[in-house]
């Protein structure tokens, strides 16, 4: 029996390149979905992931091509390998949808994400939300005697740690973005 | 050519444009406008349903038979939701349908208003794309398009949803060519490099089978000349799905039947034990593949199929090729020949050596009846004075019926079987055999039914009555809805919770009630004769056939079994279904 010149599992010249099937492990991808800005769009993409149980960490959505009529959705999603070569695909399919871009993959990527955080408080606490404001680069925008407003700009990670430091200095309520993202480079 | 009309007659126009003869439709307030369109112009015939999800199915049986979108007009609120099984159907089975649906005034969309759904937002996930057209500038553009999605890629159902008021204000219209495709092309061409990699595996192959489906079909009759003439030049074994009977002829040498949940076991044995499977149009689905862990665990995967998201989905393949399965066939088939036309002759022998031993177990035995007619038996007398027909066309309901149909009768063309594969819609095959009726006038339909199924969509014999469509509605009668039955016999201990009817109508009667032909056979005796009277009858018929009350159709794949572990008769179904194999479905 002369074995076949194929061995299973590769595929390294297809269009669907699996970097390995089988992880089980979840990974955390970024993708970039430019649309035609048409109604109901949003809702096709939102439908998708409800639909065949995707995960949805974060979606942003807004025109990105005035003209053209065009928008760019970034989403963040975790699955297996296997699953996030499907949703790309699932998306694809979709026909008022351009380009899917991973942006995890396909080199890097810089992602940032805008929070606003109210924290309200007087005295020692008060001062001490400020000097962390300052080291976090985030603006006061709002300002009241026992209450502040700060805008932050940056990674996810970045504003969640700065959340975590509100939390004991009264923060009260917060806004988050979502992600948006670009490739590096040109 | 540009010209300013009201939205109802563009929409006719567009049809025109299109080439559409014939549309399947119900009207209703929110479509009068297009239906007065109608009215005052020859072009388009009109089929009038008696329900909407008739309309549906008999445009999906008017689109499998000819290769032709169907085309569908309902009105808005429940003229569109009575919509929504066919068309899930349609995206299950690919099939190209361009459905138009009336809708309330633009200015009342919101409003609650009386016959309003939400029509885009309720079809979004059942079709493959869908529009709300506001713009009376943007009806011809649209529906344009409309079609071109419909019918380009992977096929699929659109809906455009046209509010009354767009019907009655003057726009431009806009043939096809200026109103173009948008951004939407699919790729058809595969990948040279994949496909070559393919052809250096079928050279080798000691195992080799082609596992085809509906992609084959809908791909076109090309698809179809390169499949047979692939699998003559090569001499691999050929299987498929319920959706691909026909591509390759059944009386082919090297047909092995259908595979699957129900297919054959030399089929499903062959799928098993392969070593270099070629899938083509086809897409793994659960009734295919069985247990997954356990899915032919030793071969080489290829897969052809236009629709990317297919390629992976359940089944890691090794060869993805993603293409139009005639543009990619037309390559393989090149790049074979140009390298030498090699195939592993001696490894071809033993493997056919071996299938031939699995088709001695001879699968689809059943035990025969002189008294009560076999369902089996019903359909092999059907096959064998219809056989000679090559303008018979066969629709299928869903359940028993529709497996052993599969299984007894022979296709040997392609768009000539008429079946709901994905969704499994019980009341599919009678509108559907209406549809086909209408584009081959001349043909022999016959709808191979469950009584169960069929009185799901009775009421469009009134249709068929109405056109003069002579539809032979072929009811294999248990008075049980069997395939429900077959799942509580292996699953729930044999109690029969709701699955048989106490309160059936007498068939013949309610043939006549139609004005339709009513013929009952209960003798396997008499058989043959009341399918001649059938066939030779010029009208439609009810054939009542009183057959076996508790047949289990085998050979069959438990739910949660692997391929190469079927029960082949009533004997082995004890305790085959295991507790992780009873949630499935």
């Amino acid at each position: 029996m002369a074995p076949l010149n194929i061995q299973q599992g590769t595929s390294r010249h297809s269009a669907y390149d699996l970097r390995d099937p089988n992880a089980e492990a979840s990974e955390r991808h970024t993708l970039a979905v430019t649309v035609d800005n048409e109604a109901g769009v949003l809702a096709r993409v939102i439908g998708l992931f409800s639909g065949r149980g995707y995960n949805i960490d974060s979606l942003t959505v807004a025109e990105v091509d005035h003209a053209g009529h065009k928008s760019r959705i970034t989403i963040v999603t975790t699955g297996t390998p296997a699953v996030i070569e499907q949703i790309k695909a699932q998306l694809g399919r979709i026909v008022p949808v351009y380009e899917v871009h991973d942006l995890t993959v396909e080199g890097p990527s810089v992602e940032r994400e805008l929070a606003l955080f109210k924290v309200t408080g007087t005295g020692e606490k008060r001062v001490e939300a400020l000097r962390l404001a300052d080291i976090f680069r985030a603006n006061v925008v709002d300002s009241t005697l026992e209450s502040f407003v700060f805008e932050i700009t940056g990674t996810p990670q970045k504003i969640d740690a700065f959340g975590e430091l509100m939390r004991p200095l009264g923060l009260c309520e917060m806004a988050r973005t979502g992600v948006a993202a670009l490739a590096r480079g040109n | 050519m540009t010209q300013p009309m009201t939205g109802a007659k563009m929409v006719v126009q567009a049809l025109k444009d299109q080439g559409v003869d014939v549309i399947f439709g119900y009207p209703g307030g929110a479509v009068l406008p297009i239906y007065d369109e109608l009215y005052q112009q020859t072009d388009i015939q009109h089929i009038l349903v008696r329900h909407e999800q008739g309309a549906v199915h008999a445009a999906e049986g008017y689109a499998r038979s000819t290769g032709k979108p169907g085309v569908v007009l309902v009105t808005s609120g429940p003229g569109a939701t009575n919509a929504v099984t066919g068309i899930t159907d349609a995206l299950m089975d690919s099939i190209p349908l361009v459905v138009l649906s009336g809708q309330v005034p633009t200015f009342l969309i919101g409003n609650d208003a009386f016959q309003e759904a939400d029509t885009v937002g309720i079809t979004r996930p059942c079709t493959k794309h869908n529009w709300l057209v506001k713009d009376p500038d943007k009806l011809a553009e649209t529906i344009h398009q409309g079609f071109h999605v419909a019918t380009s890629g992977r096929p699929g159902p659109v809906l455009i949803d046209i509010p009354k008021d767009v019907q009655f204000a003057e726009g431009t219209y806009v043939g096809p060519v200026k109103a173009g495709h948008g951004h939407y092309h699919p790729k058809v061409k595969g990948d040279r490099e994949t496909i070559t990699r393919l052809v250096e595996a079928m050279e080798t192959a000691e195992r080799p089978i082609f596992y085809t489906g509906g992609g084959v079909i809908n791909s076109g009759d090309a698809a179809t000349q390169l499949l047979r003439e692939l699998v003559e030049a090569t001499g691999f074994p050929i299987t498929s799905t319920l959706m691909g009977l026909g591509a390759y002829p059944a009386s082919g040498k090297n047909w092995l039947g259908m595979l699957g949940m129900h297919g054959l076991y030399e089929a499903n044995l062959a799928m098993h034990d392969c070593d270099l499977m070629i899938c083509v149009g086809a897409r793994f689905d659960d009734r295919i593949t069985g247990r997954v862990a356990d899915f032919s665990p030793n071969s080489i995967k290829a897969h052809i199929d236009i629709d990317a998201s297919s390629i992976n989905k359940t089944i890691h393949v090794d060869l993805p090729i993603i293409g139009d399965v005639a543009h990619v066939l037309e390559d393989l088939l090149r790049i074979w020949k140009s390298r030498g036309r090699k195939v592993n002759k001696e490894a071809l022998k033993p493997w056919w050596a071996q299938i031939d031993e699995w088709k001695t177990v001879d699968c689809l035995r059943y035990t025969p009846s002189a008294q009560t007619i076999k369902p089996q038996y019903a359909l092999q007398r059907l096959e064998a004075l219809t056989r000679h027909r090559k303008d018979r066309f066969i629709c299928t309901e869903v359940g028993q019926h529709q497996m052993w149909a599969a299984q007894f009768l022979g296709f040997e063309a392609p768009n000539h079987w008429m079946t709901s594969g994905g969704l499994g819609t019980m009341g599919y095959g009678m509108p559907a055999s209406v549809g086909v009726q209408v584009a081959h006038p001349e043909a022999l339909v016959i709808n191979v039914a469950g009584e169960g199924s069929w009185l799901m969509n009775m009421q469009e014999m009134g249709t068929a009555v109405q056109y003069r469509l002579p539809v032979k509605q072929f009811i294999l009668n248990n008075e049980r809805l069997g395939m429900v039955r077959q799942w509580q016999s292996l699953l729930h201990g044999g109690r029969y919770s709701h699955s048989w009817s106490e309160a059936l109508p007498d068939f013949v009667k309610l043939a006549e009630a139609f004005g339709a032909k009513g013929i009952q056979c209960s003798d396997p005796a008499d058989l043959d004769d009341a399918i001649a009277e059938m066939l030779a009858y010029d009208g439609p018929v009810i054939f009542d056939c009183l057959v076996e009350k508790h047949e289990n159709c085998f050979p069959m794949i438990p739910s949660g079994r692997a391929h190469n572990d079927m029960l082949l008769g009533d004997a082995d179904t004890e305790g085959a279904i295991g507790t992780k194999g009873a949630v499935l479905v």
